[in-house]
């Protein structure tokens, strides 16, 4: 059941949700496109297909709210307000990235944004996103934190030690598990007995759902009211959106495990044109305004880029620098 | 004249933790059965009646949660101090010290830090076989990004505990189980605080320097008072601190006596003594009479049975023989 755009959000807002889902897209294909020239280099894991997950995710979060993430964590940080120069400078490896470039494609993290880090051990921020929880309440701060992480993360330990600890000290976590239905080259269903991942949480007595992650509409409304319910409660929250990466694990996988029918059917439910067709079906605007921001978005990436080109290495010193206070 | 009063180490560990609560509310204790239990080796006995539940938290067996949580914590902004039943168990942490703790502040470009604390009590001598018998603090000194504190008296058990909770870096705090019930002096001040990096020169002597930590010195002084006996003196650095090290004090005490002896309890492969050994070696090579010797635990899985235990673990008698046999040499 589809409900009109205008009964979710107002129309700029409706807007922004594009845009922000088109500034994901083509942040992310202008680094594949550096990372073939060499300029990016290291891992680098591309979000491109599961824009609707971060995009409506982050709209239906406070500002305050912790997110935290695993290492295909570009959108989640540039959405949530990331300088996308930063961040490609980042990926450059140079010292105006937003780690300094000590990060890299993994490691993107901003305390002003509460974009407390991208993680890069599987399941690594689920304990971390619970303790930010805990300091929150315990502080009596009005936040919670929304912890995302793949359906691999979901057979690691701290998968199950977080969920159980976070109901146990009934803490505000919103966990956030982004089904693309593969662990690299693993189909869900090859690495977890229940492969419907949602449903797993009733070991730990958190309430849970599943979501159409390539709705950025449905993403934002389940979250929006799931956070909602976990600040009323104290106590976590589970939802599962099912989603899609339109290329492989990173740049470095050409998928050849995923047929071409298989990515057809999923390439069909592209989250940005999706949001596009009904935007102007329900004449909120029009197709000549979303190429405007389509060549907005592109702007701003090429002037990240030019950005990242310009900016200097970091200093040999600097390795020494940030390891203690 | 500060006034002391005699307690033992795990008593002097409960003083600095009931201080530091009450000193800042900030600071937060869990782990397993640490509250309605009062702790595997009661060292946080009478925290849940003096704070409540909200300060001090009993947790579910997962030692890898156990340290992430308290990262989390920690980046947002209390002190946690967690514990981790033995230190063997910090093997299930691994992940979340290494991978998480010790590199979040550099990985992030310095934009945060880690004020929280791990203790966990190990080492051997108990007769508690291969999985409990542990002494793994080359672990953790091998990784960048973590201070690392083991203190071998109750005063600097309580000084460097209360340090280790006001740092602002993530810190691993060592406590020997066969110290807890030792005694001596501490320090009443609620102020009274051991730096991090300032190793103890806690017995002069002329001849030989002994570097050691932990259990270890009260071994080292042990062999000292007898090889005194046989006019042989013992210069004793305890390092209390791994990370920071105090290179220093080593090298002017070994430079001084111009020998030295490194003693530690963990397994002698590429365990700490070797990189403390070649400091010396490099720093002091010509001004020592003798090659660097090392007492350390035999290379083996531990034994159950106490009569082949004893030999795997360093004891007074075999740090007094590599005294001896360093002192002997002449060139």
């Amino acid at each position: 059941m589809e409900t009109r755009l205008r009964a979710t959000l107002p129309d700029h807002e409706l807007l922004r949700l594009y845009e922000q889902m088109v500034m994901s897209r083509e942040f992310e294909e202008s680094c594949a496109e550096q990372y073939t020239k060499g300029h990016i280099t290291g891992f680098l894991h591309l979000y491109s297909g599961q824009e609707a997950v971060a995009v409506g995710a982050t709209a239906g979060l406070h500002v305050d709210d912790y997110i935290l993430s695993a290492y295909r964590e570009h959108a989640q940080a540039i959405v949530r307000g990331a300088d996308p120069r930063r961040v490609m400078a980042e990926l450059f490896g140079k010292a105006t990235g937003i780690c300094k470039g000590k990060g890299g494609s993994m490691h993107l993290f901003d305390p002003n944004l509460n974009f407390m880090g991208g993680y890069a051990i599987v399941g690594g921020q689920l304990p971390i996103a619970v303790g930010l929880a805990f300091s929150a309440k315990y502080r009596r701060e009005d936040r919670l934190a929304a912890c995302f992480f793949g359906d691999g993360a979901v057979n690691q330990g701290t998968f199950h030690e977080s969920l159980n600890w976070a109901r146990l000290w009934e803490l505000p976590v919103l966990f956030i598990c982004e089904n693309n239905f593969y662990g690299i080259g693993t189909e869900v269903h090859r690495s977890s007995a229940l492969a419907s991942i949602h449903k797993r949480t009733c070991g730990y007595d958190i309430p849970s759902e599943k979501v159409d992650g390539m709705d950025v509409i449905a993403v934002y409304r389940a979250v929006k009211h799931a956070a909602e319910r976990v600040r009323e409660t104290s106590l976590p929250y589970f939802i599962e959106a099912t989603t899609y990466r339109f290329r492989g694990h990173s740049m470095a996988d050409p998928a050849k495990y995923r047929s071409a029918a298989e990515h057809e059917v999923w390439k069909a439910r592209d989250p940005i044109p999706a949001l596009a067709k009904r935007l102007i079906e329900e004449e909120i605007t029009d197709a000549g305004h979303l190429e405007g921001i389509l060549g907005n978005c592109r702007t701003v990436v090429q002037e990240a880029v030019k950005f990242a080109e310009e900016s200097p290495w970091p200093e040999d010193e600097e390795v020494y620098n940030d390891i203690y206070v | 004249m500060t006034s002391t009063s005699e307690m033992t180490y795990r008593d002097a560990l409960n003083m600095a933790l009931r201080e530091e609560m009450s000193r800042d509310p900030s600071v937060v204790v869990w782990g397993e059965d640490v509250a309605l239990y009062e702790g595997a080796f009661k060292v946080t006995r009478g925290l849940l009646a003096e704070f409540g539940e909200e300060r001090i938290k009993d947790t579910p067996i997962s030692e890898n949660t156990i340290v992430g949580v308290a990262v989390g914590a920690a980046m947002g902004g209390l002190r946690p101090v967690a514990e981790l039943m033995t230190v063997n168990f910090a093997l299930l942490a691994m992940d979340q010290i290494v991978n998480h703790m010790a590199k979040i502040r550099s990985m992030f470009g310095g934009q945060t830090f880690l004020p929280m604390v791990v203790r966990m009590p190990g080492g051997g001598g108990s007769q508690l076989a291969a999985q409990h018998s542990q002494s793994l603090e080359s672990y953790f000194m091998h990784c960048p990004g973590l201070h690392i504190a083991y203190p071998s008296t109750p005063a600097d058990a309580k000084g460097l505990l209360k340090s280790a909770i006001r740092d602002n870096n993530p810190v691993i705090f060592l406590e020997h189980e066969l110290l807890y019930n030792s005694t001596g002096e501490v320090p009443n001040d609620p102020e009274f605080l051991v730096p991090f990096g300032q190793a103890n020169v806690i017995r002069s002597g002329t001849d030989v320097t002994i570097v050691a930590y932990a259990r270890m010195t009260i071994l080292a002084l042990q062999a000292a008072a007898d090889l005194e006996k046989e006019g042989i003196s013992c210069e004793i650095v305890d390092l209390r601190t791994f990370s920071p090290l105090d290179t220093e004090t080593i090298i002017e005490s070994a430079r001084k006596t111009g020998r030295a002896v490194v003693v530690e309890e963990c397994w002698r492969t590429a365990g700490l003594g070797g990189d403390i050994a070649h400091r010396i070696h490099e720093a002091c090579f010509d001004t020592l009479l003798a090659p660097v010797k090392r007492v350390a635990g035999l290379d083996v899985p531990m034994p159950y049975s106490r009569k082949i235990e004893k030999i795997c673990i360093p004891r007074a008698e075999t740090i007094a023989d590599a005294v001896r046999e360093v002192v002997s040499r002449k060139y």
